[in-house]
């Protein structure tokens, strides 16, 4: 079976390139996989990647929103970049946009930071 | 006056099942003529009542879910039904932010989405009944 995430540590960014379709189906591993990077790895921002995200319903809010309170917990930040239309308003609706930087890239995500500490 | 036409889909209640519903859905759709907008409002709505069928009706046992898609002159109307454990408090579960789901990575947004999303929604449940979700909308307007 293919791998519904994939996940890349870019400095203490945690890039999370998400599935295609992002349901309850394929969010189930999400919350054990990230606990595991976040254990082994110093990480102070979570970045989504939603460039080849097609889909998603209140179950990607309820996986954005879990990590949203973690990295808060800690001083860190969730971020996201590439949503397309119906990722989009999904995300209005439910206000995400009040709680996390929204990029149109990957490098906008990267640049608008600043420079990442060794 | 076109007669009403309806298809009927009976499924297993796994978590698979979400994406074929919503897709089974939109093909159906896609013959009144719609928007891609329309497409994806429903397409959201159908996957938030099948999977609180999968989560919440079965709590993620074996069950089958209904699933009727009907037209009837511009008006689509979806019903998403479980044989399974049912609501106690059906306005409470609708509430915005509510949850029972005991993993916390639910958003308790369900069918907040399924109102923002379609024009009417209405929910039949009583414990140990199941629970039925009729959602109906407007396409072309």
């Amino acid at each position: 079976m293919e791998p519904s995430f994939i996940y890349e540590a870019k400095g203490r960014t945690l890039v999370i390139h998400l599935p295609r379709e992002l349901d309850h189906h394929n969010c189930r591993n999400l919350k054990y996989e990230t606990d595991l990077l976040m254990a082994e790895n110093y990480i102070s921002r979570i970045l989504f990647d939603f460039t080849g995200t097609e889909f998603m319903d209140s179950s990607g809010i309820g996986i954005l929103l879990n990590r949203y309170k973690e990295m808060k917990a800690s001083g860190g930040k969730t971020c996201l970049y590439g949503a397309g239309p119906q990722v989009l308003r999904v995300l209005k609706i439910a206000g995400i946009p009040a709680l996390m930087e929204m990029y149109d890239s990957e490098e906008a995500a990267f640049g608008g930071q600043g420079v990442e500490m060794p | 006056m076109k007669k009403r036409e309806v298809v009927t889909i009976k499924m297993d209640s796994v978590s698979e099942n979400e994406e074929f519903a919503r897709v089974a859905v939109a093909v159906f759709l896609s013959r009144m003529d719609p928007t891609l907008e329309e497409i994806e409002d429903v397409k959201t709505a159908v996957s938030e009542a099948v999977t609180n069928a999968v989560i919440h009706g079965y709590q993620g046992g074996e069950g089958t879910i209904t699933l009727e898609v009907s037209v009837e002159e511009d008006v689509l109307t979806v019903l998403v039904q479980d044989e399974g454990v049912g609501i106690r408090d059906v306005a409470k579960a609708m509430e915005p932010m509510y949850t029972t789901a005991p993993d916390g990575e639910r958003s308790g947004m369900g069918f907040s989405f399924m109102e923002a999303f379609m024009d009417q929604v209405e929910v039949v449940s009583a414990p140990g009944s199941g629970t039925t979700v009729t959602m109906r909308k407007k396409i072309g307007r």
